[in-house]
């Protein structure tokens, strides 16, 4: 790229050494088809759901309660904003927390860091059928709770802490040192400087990763029917049973009897993704104009 | 009084990081301890190569599932790796500026989807699709293969594209030097140098492809019997799970339960894999 800039080619110029060596060409056609294929399957996908799904919003969808025949989503909405909100409150706390010990008071060679980087990694790797198995497992049966919101939003909660650390650590990290050298010197100690200074510095990126977070929670779907349950009304307490969105949107294409209801169901959920990357990308772009 | 602050707050901090090994070690004894059993009491061989899973007749055989999830695997890995790692390709050396603004968002955007969203997707789309021209009933394991073949591209374009980024501009140049094109360099100069981490993307991919649920449930077909044929049904580990822990109890719950704890040794497997590779590459 930075070639062309200094020896521009001409078209002509290019076809001409494409000629001479077809296999760069064959190359370029199998890269530029692929990138097109990744577009176009993105593109048809959200398409084809907002085309079908738009006309089937209709007002009954997001009546306050739910009934066999108005199979509303809106108490499934509402369930899945408990639910969001339950989580963030269990997992960003203990995530900013283990990301400021890790970054901020473990020393290099630290055994415990090791250790919890790996476990972390793990963490991240677990499918959400294998969380749902240990929800229902320790949560719903060793813990008494039943399906319930709870369970399902410690188990979520376990589920994205690895995201929150993470995107916390590389926030805390970009913090420059000459910051807490400053707060140092100006007499401050290690834990007014990590939340005066350093943390309110990384505030950004750690919103980054509770946004990431967020997507995760409203898309789960797996973790969730064996913890939370798939209760249909709003949950009325924190041990009631109560579907998010996303369960809702499962037990309707399941039963089959609601394909149109499902259609604008997937319409709700692809506008709550979208907003949630125009958030983080809104962010990301606010955090690399801080750094310049 | 400051002093006992500092102190104090250093251990609430080291509590919360130890929170992650409690929780891996939780989910750990948990599973095992509720698996363990059931695979003792049907047997170890019985359970991993029986053949029939009848939970009404206490036959509870896993090996369909395990090669129905090696299938899909295998399916998704064909599709969505060459199309992946063409596509990060793409967007870190042919793509320009205007075009990468639109592709980088498309991707992430990609990988925010809900796996029901593509699940509804495969249903109403793929199958009737796939009904219509191939033999079978459209919930097959080619069916859910195209669609984890979508699902895991994301994964695929984010972890190669940031690899080949990391290879020093120096070998793409050196390659335009002795007069390769540059297509030729990219391809043998710079993504032989990107491979490892190439290699973690598609462990990652694997990784995801194994572990997703909700998607396959909804398009493979979830009959547990042997693989007849790539346009046949299938039901994989998780599909298992997902489908039969609503009713199952007794023996049954514990073997559903044993199937997670063959998932999660198959995942912890990809995991050290994964790590493995991405060592090799900052190495």
């Amino acid at each position: 790229m930075e070639i062309n800039a200094i020896n521009k080619r001409t078209f002509a110029q290019k076809m001409k050494s494409y000629k001479r060596s077809p296999l760069s060409f064959i190359i370029l056609l199998f890269v530029v088809i692929a990138a097109a294929i990744t577009v176009l399957v993105l593109g048809f996908l959200i398409g084809y759901i907002l085309i079908k799904g738009i006309p089937n919003l209709s007002l009954d969808l997001f009546s306050w309660t739910y009934t066999s025949d108005n199979v509303s989503m809106m108490p499934a909405i509402i369930n899945t904003l408990i639910m969001t909100v339950i989580s963030l409150l269990i997992a960003v706390p203990f995530g900013i927390f283990s990301a400021i010990y890790l970054v901020e008071y473990a020393k290099k060679g630290n055994k415990i860091v090791e250790v919890v980087r790996v476990t972390a990694e793990t963490l991240s790797g677990i499918p959400s059928i294998v969380y749902g198995l240990f929800g229902m497992l320790f949560f719903v049966i060793a813990l008494g709770w039943g399906y319930s919101i709870l369970a399902g939003a410690f188990t979520l909660a376990i589920m994205v802490l690895p995201v929150i650390m993470r995107t916390t650590e590389e926030a805390l990290l970009a913090v420059p040192d000459s910051f807490r050298e400053g707060s140092f010197g100006l007499g401050a100690g290690k834990l007014d400087t990590v939340f005066k200074i350093v943390l309110p510095s990384a505030v950004p990126g750690i919103l980054s990763g509770v946004i990431l977070s967020i997507g995760r929670i409203v898309g789960e779907t797996a973790a969730l029917m064996y913890t939370a349950g798939t209760a249909t009304a709003v949950a009325n307490n924190l041990f009631a049973s109560g579907r998010t969105l996303s369960v809702h949107m499962y037990s309707l294409s399941r039963e089959g009897l609601h394909t149109d209801q499902s259609y604008a169901t997937a319409v709700v959920l692809l506008f709550i993704v979208i907003l949630i990357n125009w958030l983080s990308g809104f962010i990301a772009k606010r955090i690399s104009k801080g750094n310049n | 009084m400051k002093k006992y602050k500092e102190k104090i707050m250093e251990i609430v901090f080291l509590i919360a990081a130890c929170v992650c090994i409690l929780a891996v070690a939780l989910i750990c004894v948990f599973l095992f301890a509720n698996g363990i059993p059931a695979i003792k009491q049907i047997g170890l061989f019985d359970f991993i190569l029986g053949k029939t899973w009848r939970p009404a007749n206490n036959l509870y055989g896993i090996f369909p599932m395990i090669l129905g999830s090696i299938y899909v695997t295998t399916g998704a890995i064909l599709i969505g790796v060459p199309i992946g790692i063409l596509t990060a390709v793409f967007m870190a050396k042919f793509c320009p500026p205007k075009i990468y603004r639109f592709l980088k968002p498309s991707i992430e955007l990609l990988a925010g989807i809900p796996s029901v969203v593509y699940g509804f997707f495969g249903l109403v789309v793929l199958v009737p699709v796939i009904r219509d021209m191939f033999p079978g009933n459209g919930t097959s394991i080619f069916t859910a293969s195209i669609l984890l073949g979508i699902m895991i591209l994301p994964t695929i374009i984010g972890v190669s594209e940031s690899s080949i980024r990391a290879v020093p501009e120096s070998y793409y140049e050196g390659s335009l030097a002795l007069g390769a094109s540059h297509e030729r360099s990219v391809f043998f100069a710079t993504l032989p140098a990107a491979k490892s981490g190439i290699t973690a993307a598609v462990v990652l991919g694997i990784g995801r492809a194994i572990g997703e649920t909700m998607a396959v449930v909804m398009v493979a077909g979830n009959q547990a019997r042997m693989p007849a044929g790539i346009f046949s049904g299938i039901r994989t580990l998780t599909a298992n799970i997902v489908i039969e822990m609503g009713y199952a109890t007794d023996l049954h719950r514990e073997a559903l339960i044993a199937t997670g704890v063959v998932l999660f040794v198959f995942i912890l497997i990809i995991n050290l894999l994964f790590s493995f590779f991405k060592r090799r590459s900052k190495a």
